[in-house]
């Protein structure tokens, strides 16, 4: 055992131990971190994160797992914890309104409810400080000096004042603006009782120079969780939607996050709003997605089959062209094109049909018609370059011998050629079906899912494909909802896999050839 | 490549959990219900730092400000540049994990959304909200409350190219006709997009006496819709006549309307001061006027005011305060920001200064503006709204007045 790593301090032994004292130190610095603002979760990743580390690169026996911890760790960052926490927002109520977690939503709806009394003055306030380092208010109250603090209300002292604002009281320390800084926290929740009535309101500041006199109009009773309003007594109670609400139904902003159970998920069925257009929505992303693959691929084939005779001129040129439009960015292209298009000024209408005003974009069926159009001229150069490759590894003698047996081209293509393509292609057509089932960039730059329905409660049109449906239900409608953007991108997501599934189990009998 | 949301909700997932982690939304007994912990930053620790987000369209504003405010009170600021498109959802988003800014630039109507989600904090103006004109204060007040102060204002005006017109009319109608008699390319341009733009077409609708929301006695929006109705159905029909004669077209966005002024094919375009610095950077002579009526009643255009907002979270409110109330109301301040950036002040004082013809003229229309709505229900009107004055004036909708009656239903169904 004297060749044992620990005793053979090569220098590659001490470069990983260097490296891995490293990633240590910057683990426990992370998880002192995590510890400091108790997030628990974080916590416990790093922890067991690092322990792996430390036993993969440590251990004798774990060679595989020196080539996968990184790989690993990459999978659980960036695939399977996103994948679980989209999964978690879409049983909440995540969104405008439920931002956050119900102690803030507290802290926020009092805060929103204080008002300054009315026609209270502006006082000049000193921050002070007793031997205790408790904080008081000092102001001048009709000509006197008065000091008070949260639990002792205000109350004639002995004071220097200069100038309406205290600068000197036995006992306390008047703070500087740097020393009231240094606790502004505290300075600026701090409430001064004006007199034993609470009626009366409190001072409080929001600058430690001026302080103003605020009544609260709801108070927060922790023991009953309930919010009640001081002037008309109605009481607000939390629901199990993260909402304070009155007997009335009438809600107090904001609210917060809680789950809700499959309530994202059904509401895209049962919101009579949502489910009228939904069903016209899907049929149309189903069309869209074969009628982009169908067209793409015929395209492409045709081409790459003109273009593998040998007895087109200049093939590598046309080639080369051809995959011109395959290099530049989609949703730029779709940009363009949708300037191109325009009814008034585009190119295409402008120049092209010599200023006829064709509504490319504006007319329902033209619309889907431009989308399918521009979706050919972005796809059609991937369909060629595959098909191309697919043909080149065609072996010729195949060819010959079909030839031989007196079979015209159209029987070549169709009994050999095409049988031979399939094989390839398929799972590539199939790839390409799930990628335009969920084409957002297209539609959101070329047509905005426009044309609108007219009259529909919701702002969604004629070329919308679900996800962009769901990114206008869910976050251009005024309100953002992540809950329900996360469980219907996982629906879309079931959907595309199934449909993936069944089509790769169909290709499958393509090979048998 | 489902771009958007998953991306979005994971990318804000990993943002949420990684710096708070909070997990807990489950409603937990709250114990405090001002649960700003003071362990997080250990004593005597606490920075003399302001963090502020400002995006790219408004840095310019506050540049040589804040560096004057640092440099008097001693306090070290980090400005966080965000690209407008982001900055008010990241702020939504990260206020709540404890990684937002303590201030916050941006426009007036992002308070609805500010406030919905508690976000911000509200902002005690005290004697000097006398000194902001009364439409800047306005905007950032929402029901009694105010959560921002402002320095800046803006709002559209009828501008005219002096070489082609040299009077305007008292109408909208007139001026049309005035206009065609030009014989230029367009009577006059007013930009609509394919998308719509309630924004530029309101001065219209609003002379018809059909206001988006009805305003309470001291200025602030209530809720009630108000534009459907008698009135809204005459703008409605106003809005298909003047597609009918071309004067408004969709395919007609900002960019063409700018274009088409600058190369002389109007006398007349509605437009902001955004644009007009590229009338007088090409040497056009132009005057800034109110926009005619069309309806009867004056034509006010919404006024958008730029302003400051605290993060309700904030470590440092106090030096959030002094800067955003204390120091962004002074006269100082306001001129700095004006300097630098060209915005009309909201502060009257540095207004009153104005020597520039066109700033002035502007903020002259501006202040007979009436405040943009900034309540949450906004968001749901905007689409819609514009969608709809689309679909009239393509005559697509055949009925306006309906589509328009439809319209005002959706979005009450929404509010």
């Amino acid at each position: 055992m004297d060749n044992g790593r620990a005793r053979n301090f090569k220098a590659g032994f001490i470069a990983k131990l260097f490296l891995m004292a490293l990633l240590n130190a910057f683990g426990l610095y992370g998880l002192f971190s995590a510890w400091a603002v108790s997030s628990w979760g974080v916590f416990t990743g790093l922890a067991v994160g690092l322990i792996a580390a430390n036993w993969a690169y440590f251990s004798r026996r774990a060679i595989p797992a020196k080539y996968l911890y990184p790989g690993l760790i990459f999978l659980f960052v960036y695939q399977l914890f996103s994948m679980a926490y989209t999964g978690y927002v879409a049983f909440t109520n995540y969104g405008d309104g439920h931002n956050s977690t119900k102690s803030d939503a507290i802290s926020a709806i009092l805060s929103y409810n204080e008002v300054r009394l009315d026609g209270s003055p502006a006082f000049p306030v000193a921050v002070l400080e007793d031997g205790d380092k408790n904080l008081a208010f000092g102001i001048v109250r009709d000509g006197q000096p008065q000091v008070g603090t949260s639990d002792n209300p205000l109350a004639s002292v002995d004071a220097t004042v200069e100038n309406d604002r205290i600068t000197a009281v036995p006992g306390y320390t008047v703070l500087n603006f740097n020393q009231v800084v240094q606790r502004q926290q505290e300075v600026t929740e701090l409430r001064v009782p004006l007199s034993d009535d609470a009626k009366d309101g409190s001072l409080r500041t929001q600058d430690a120079s001026s302080a103003f006199v605020y009544s609260p109009i709801l108070e927060y009773d922790a023991s009953a969780d309930t919010m009640t309003n001081k002037e008309t007594g109605v009481v607000y109670t939390p629901n199990d939607r993260g909402n304070f609400v009155s007997d009335q139904g009438e809600k107090l902003t904001p609210g917060w996050r809680v789950l809700v159970g499959f309530e994202n998920f059904t509401s895209m069925f049962t919101d009579k709003a949502v489910s009228g257009p939904f069903f016209q929505i899907a049929v149309w992303t189903f069309a869209f997605a074969f009628l982009s693959v169908a067209t793409t691929f015929a395209l492409g084939l045709a081409l790459a089959l003109i273009f593998n005779d040998p007895r087109v001129r200049g093939r590598k040129f046309y080639r080369a062209m051809l995959i011109l439009p395959y290099a530049f960015p989609g949703f730029l292209s779709a940009l363009v094109w949708k300037g191109m298009l325009n009814e008034r000024f585009g190119f295409i209408n402008d120049v092209l049909l010599g200023g006829a005003s064709i509504p490319w974009l504006s007319d329902p069926w033209l619309a889907k018609f431009s989308v399918l159009a521009v979706n050919l001229w972005l796809g059609f150069p991937y369909m060629f370059l595959i098909c191309t490759g697919t043909l080149q590894s065609i072996p010729g003698d195949v060819l010959e011998a079909a030839k031989m047996d007196g079979a015209n081209p159209w029987r070549v293509l169709r009994s050999v050629i095409l049988p031979l393509l399939m094989i390839s292609t398929a799972p590539l057509l199939i790839a390409s079906f799930a990628f335009n089932f969920n084409n957002f960039s297209l539609i959101y730059m070329l047509t905005g899912g426009g044309p609108n329905f007219a009259g529909s409660p919701l702002l969604v049109g004629s070329t919308d494909i679900l996800i962009s449906m769901v990114y206008s239900v869910a976050f251009e409608s005024g309100v953002k909802q992540y809950g329900l953007a996360s469980a219907v991108s996982i629906l879309i997501f079931i959907a595309v896999g199934l449909i993936s599934w069944i089509g790769f189990r169909r290709t499958r009998s393509l090979e048998e050839l | 490549m489902q771009r958007s949301i998953p991306v979005a909700a994971t990318a804000l997932g990993l943002a949420l959990v990684l710096s708070a982690c909070g997990g807990s939304t489950t409603p937990e007994p709250t114990t405090e219900p001002t649960a700003t912990e003071t362990s997080a930053a250990p004593e005597g620790e606490a920075s003399n730092s302001l963090t502020i987000w400002v995006d790219e369209t408004r840095i310019n504003d506050f540049d040589d400000v804040i560096a004057t405010f640092e440099k008097e009170r001693s306090v070290k600021v980090e400005v966080v540049q965000k690209a407008s498109g982001d900055i008010r959802t990241e702020f939504v988003q990260q206020v709540p994990t404890g990684e937002g800014p303590d201030v916050i630039i941006g426009a007036h109507d992002w308070m609805g959304e500010f406030v919905t989600n508690g976000v911000v904090a509200p902002v005690e103006l005290g004697d000097k909200a006398a000194s902001f004109s009364t439409t800047s204060v306005q905007a950032f007040a929402y029901n009694g409350t105010n959560y921002g102060v402002p320095y800046a204002v803006e709002s559209i005006a009828l501008v005219r190219n002096n070489a082609i017109a040299a009077d305007t009319p008292a109408t909208f109608d007139e001026l049309i006709a005035q206009g065609q008699q030009a014989e230029t390319k367009y009577p006059v341009l007013l930009q609509v997009s394919a998308e719509g733009d309630a924004y530029h077409m309101y001065p219209l609708q609003i002379s018809f006496g059909a206001p988006v929301f009805t305003q309470a006695a001291d200025g602030s929006y209530t809720n009630e819709l108000a534009m459907g109705g008698e009135n809204g159905a005459r703008f409605a029909d106003y809005l298909k006549k003047l597609g009918a004669d071309k004067v408004l077209d969709s395919n007609i966005g900002g960019d063409q309307a700018k274009e088409a002024f600058l190369a002389g094919e109007s006398p007349y375009i509605v437009t902001g001061p955004w644009y007009a610095t590229a009338f007088t950077d090409a040497d056009m002579d132009i005057s800034v006027l109110e926009i005619p009526s069309a309806g009867g009643e004056p034509a006010q255009p919404f006024v958008g005011v730029q302003g400051a907002y605290i993060s309700s979270q904030s470590k440092n409110p106090l030096l959030a305060n002094e800067f955003v109330v204390n120091y962004l109301s002074t006269e100082a301040a306001a001129d700095t920001i004006y300097n630098s950036g060209g915005r009309i002040p909201a502060l009257q004082a540095s207004a009153d200064k104005i020597k520039d013809e066109v700033t002035r003229s502007f903020s002259e229309v501006a202040a007979k503006g009436v405040p943009m709505p900034s309540i949450p229900e906004m968001g749901a009107v905007w689409e819609f709204w514009g969608q709809t004055q689309v679909s009239i004036i393509n005559g697509t909708s055949a009925d306006a007045p309906a589509a328009w009656e439809a319209m005002v239903k959706n979005i009450e169904g929404k509010l």
